[in-house]
């Protein structure tokens, strides 16, 4: 079958670097991976195209790239599944990380990422024989986290570090996850209280799940950041807006069965920051005088009593 | 065809022109509704955050109800899609799990067996009506009229919860649609991308970055407007959008946001003011006029 490639090349040696696109065409057995078809290129038609690669079996994470517009491991990507009647495929470097040449990108980012985490055990004591015991669910716990081969796919496609190059991102917050979860790890709080006072921390995520959607290993890295926070508002972390808002949030449907949105509004500026409850006029005079200003006493679910049970009932499971 | 309505708490709130298109199209497609005023909010996947348990237990309920009367369930909003389709994604496969929700809807009756679907209205017409039989309601093409797409993450992630394989028309189902009135696609990479809503409040200048830069970036691509099936989504780059693009680009606001209904309203010849379209932040004006001066179909 033939492959039909549209790659997006980068020469740095040009005065500040030069971008264009390349197509190629090549004739590629059924079963061929984009990357196999990068190399034949590479191999057979132009050895000018720069890329990464070593284990070709998802298990490295060297050949991250954009296929089409997200992030995927070629080698894992087969052409046939899909462009199964020889569409074109955009290939590009993978996002949010500094390109060197064509389709590789600098590691430097990620690992800066990686390193504000403190991505390593710190026990608070040496055992005095043998070596450290856990328990075999809490290492379990750990697998999803442990699955991930840094390549960088979820940085690349994160939309936060599209506007904000200080999130620390997801792939460096699921490892941080990784050592919270760790039995023997002393540092628990003091990671937990890191994450969610720093700027670009836990509460930056927007909740997109494209990491959940891009990782190839099953990390779901959106998911280890929520699990971050609830962890952190466990151990006391009550001192941010997202804290204020998932909480205005989850009390708003306690109390009226549905959402609450001026109150939201304010419960997550909170009600002693003027600045930020200013901040709010502007917009809800310009929906006042559209006529859609939320109500100030919010419309309740015709169940709401109901719902406010359902609540009693499962918190007092859990306490 | 019958649904149980589910409109949302945005469009009950901070976006009721999306209630009143939606019921003004459907009322044309003959689309009959019971809403759901006993259901509950879905959680948005914020509630989930501190209690996953929960927010399974208030969806649960509200696909039991809807299970009760036999009904699919109709949604507006893509937060609403996604956060139910993956509780209802979550529950069918652990039977387990479903049962210990299950015992908490004891007292109300109520057992949720497995059976409920949840489609957005975007959905509904090009699965259930299709875009054929929909073409037939519209007394005018929008023709020239340029639509930036602008789907919502929980619209097109997580994808295995959304049925995407079994359902690939969901993947380009908001470009079909703009295509469907006559409208040009104004395709952009940020249409799956997020408004920045989920952290309006909470980092609100990333937020304001990602506002300016969809709406920016579909204007400088000429787009008349951009259309998204998620108020939350709307609430954003429309209400926002005066001040992401002043403060992020120094320039103005100049792309009206509008519902999916309010699209489809517009190509059924609906006026402005059935369609909400003057409860916007960003003036519509433009695009009411630029449809207006359209030819209508005899």
């Amino acid at each position: 079958m033939q492959a039909n490639l549209k790659v997006k090349r980068f020469d740095p040696a040009d005065e500040g670097g030069k971008t264009w696109w390349q197509e190629y065409k090549v004739d590629v057995h059924p079963d061929s991976t984009v990357l196999d078809s990068l190399i034949q290129i590479r191999e057979q038609d132009d050895g000018t195209l720069a890329l990464r690669c070593a284990c070709r079996a998802s298990i490295c994470g060297s050949c991250g790239m954009k296929v089409n517009g997200d992030a995927k491991l070629v080698c894992k990507t087969r052409v046939v599944d899909i462009a199964p009647n020889g569409e074109q495929l955009v290939i590009e470097p993978m996002g949010n990380q500094p390109v060197i040449r064509d389709l590789v990108v600098s590691l430097d980012t990620f690992f800066s990422q990686i390193q504000r985490v403190d991505p390593f055990l710190q026990p608070d004591h040496v055992p005095e024989q043998g070596e450290y015991i856990a328990s075999n669910d809490s290492m379990e716990n750990l697998l999803t986290s442990m699955n991930c081969i840094m390549c960088g796919c979820c940085v690349s496609d994160c939309t936060v570090l599209e506007v904000d190059a200080n999130f620390i991102g997801p792939a460096a917050l699921a490892k941080a996850w990784r050592f919270t979860e760790d039995p023997r790890d002393s540092k628990r709080d003091e990671r937990l209280k890191v994450l969610n006072d720093e700027a670009g921390g836990i509460w930056d995520c927007t909740r997109c799940l494209k990491c959940v959607e891009v990782c190839p290993k099953g990390v779901a890295p959106m998911d280890r950041i929520m699990e971050l926070r609830e962890s952190a508002i466990e151990a006391g972390n009550t001192n941010t807006p997202g804290y204020h808002h998932t909480e205005s949030f989850y009390n708003s449907v306690k109390k009226n069965g549905r959402l609450d949105e001026t109150r939201l509004a304010m419960d997550s500026a909170g009600w002693t920051n003027i600045p930020r409850l200013l901040d709010l006029v502007p917009i809800g005079i310009a929906a006042m005088r559209k006529g859609k200003l939320p109500p100030l006493i919010p419309h309740k679910s015709e169940d709401h009593k109901k719902v406010k049970d359902l609540y009693d009932n499962v918190e007092g499971e859990s306490s | 065809m019958k649904y149980a309505f589910y409109p949302g708490c945005v469009a009950r709130g901070g976006a009721p022109e999306l209630y009143d298109s939606a019921l003004a199209v459907m009322d044309r497609l003959d689309i009959e509704h019971v809403e759901l005023t006993k259901a509950a909010c879905t959680g948005a996947g914020v509630l989930q955050e501190k209690n996953l348990k929960m927010g399974d237990i208030l969806n649960v309920r509200t696909f039991a109800m809807a299970e009760q009367m036999g009904l699919p369930i109709m949604v507006l909003c893509s937060t609403c899609q996604g956060v139910m389709a993956q509780a209802n994604h979550r529950v069918k496969r652990d039977p387990e799990y479903l049962a210990e929700i299950n015992k908490h809807l004891e007292d109300e009756g109520l057992e949720y067996k497995g059976t409920t679907s949840v489609k957005h209205l975007l959905w509904v017409l090009i699965e259930d009506i299709g875009l054929d039989k929909l073409k037939e309601t519209f007394t005018r093409e929008l023709t020239g009229m340029n639509m930036a797409p602008f789907y919502g993450c929980y619209m097109v992630r997580p994808s295995d919860a959304l049925e995407f394989s079994s359902n690939p028309q969901r993947e380009t189902s908001l470009e079909d649609l703009i295509q469907s009135v006559g409208g040009n696609v104004t395709d952009f990479a940020g249409k799956t991308a997020c408004c920045g809503f989920p952290i309006l409040f909470i980092n609100q200048a990333n937020s304001m970055k990602m506002v300016a830069n969809h709406t920016g970036t579909a204007k400088d691509l000429g787009a008349d407007a951009m259309v998204t099936p998620c108020p939350l989504c709307h609430l954003n780059l429309d209400g926002y959008q005066p001040k992401a693009r002043r403060q992020v680009r120094g320039d103005k606001a100049d792309l009206p946001v509008i519902h999916v209904p309010q699209l489809i309203g517009l190509a059924m010849g609906m006026n402005e003011k059935t369609l909400g379209l003057k409860k916007h932040i960003v003036s519509t004006k433009k695009i009411v006029r630029m449809a207006e001066a359209l030819p209508s179909k005899v």
